[in-house]
């Protein structure tokens, strides 16, 4: 199914700048790179010493949600495909970020933010293969 | 409690509450972005536009520092080159992200929604996340 949206620039860009200036509270503050793979990655395998604050940046990414819920009445998530299809996408994403050493919060809001060449060429490919993908499932073998 | 965890829970919120506000929360926004050959939503441009214009001049000034206000030294990434798992986990990460239109963020915050298949979703996220770190 596809569910059609609508351009909202004045939310998505005010969205962006909180999502920057998290991303440099915790760099000014912890030293830490805001990327929510690696974050996550360091509490599946965790190491001694190093797991309170990846939990309260976990619980913090949570409660933010549950904030605008209450404010606003909820978030509106339109699930796209079908359970299988959720199941596949979130093992890829989890296995492709690890393997990648980050997603679009690590490589793309952080690294592209220092100019890491590294990000910039992961950043690169993701957004590439992403199009690539919807595309091949809307347009070849869809609709 | 330790200070350092209250600053990561402060960035921790207001990361979940930007990818709320700006509707990165909802795959739907997110394959329409991605559609550009479909009814292209260019919103995730503006999110991604937005953070960029703060961390490429903020990162710049936090880095002169010599440490971080609350750590010892700054946990930054050294590397410089480009290699095969840097490529194909991106690659793959595109993939999954295009099929579900989830990346790792969004589908923490939305968690709350209790809604099943952001679930199912995020413990496949974790476990492929777990079978990577095996290789």
């Amino acid at each position: 199914m596809i569910t059609a949206t609508e351009f909202t620039p004045i939310s998505g860009l005010a969205g962006g700048l909180l999502i920057g200036l998290s991303a440099t509270l915790l760099l000014w503050a912890n030293g830490r790179i805001a990327g929510i793979s690696g974050i996550l990655g360091g509490l599946i395998t965790p190491s001694r010493g190093d797991t309170g604050w990846r939990l309260a940046f976990m619980i913090g990414l949570l409660a933010g949600g549950v904030v605008y819920s209450l404010a606003t009445g909820g978030m509106d998530v339109d699930i796209q495909v079908s359970w299988p299809w959720m199941l596949v996408g979130g093992f890829i994403v989890g296995f492709g970020t690890r393997l990648g050493s980050g997603c679009t919060s690590g490589h793309g809001v952080c690294g592209v933010g220092r100019m890491s060449q590294r990000s910039i060429v992961a950043m690169c490919t993701f957004m590439l293969t992403a199009g690539l993908t919807v595309f091949a499932v809307r347009h070849v073998f869809g609709g | 409690m330790n200070t350092r965890f209250l600053t990561s829970l402060a960035a921790g919120a207001i990361f979940g509450l930007g990818l709320a506000i700006s509707g990165m929360i909802n795959p739907a926004k997110i394959l329409n972005f991605l559609d550009i050959a479909g009814a292209w939503d260019p919103t995730l441009a503006l999110v991604m536009g937005g953070a960029l214009a703060v961390t490429i001049p903020a990162f710049r000034w936090v880095l002169k520092r010599s440490t971080p206000v609350l750590d010892g030294r700054f946990h930054v990434p050294s590397r410089k080159d480009i290699d095969l798992r840097l490529v194909s986990g991106a690659a793959l990460f595109g993939i999954g992200w295009g099929l579900a239109g989830y990346c790792p963020g969004p589908a923490i915050t939305a968690l709350v929604t209790g809604l099943l298949p952001v679930l199912g979703f995020f413990a496949a996220l974790v476990a492929g996340n777990w079978l990577a770190s095996r290789l």
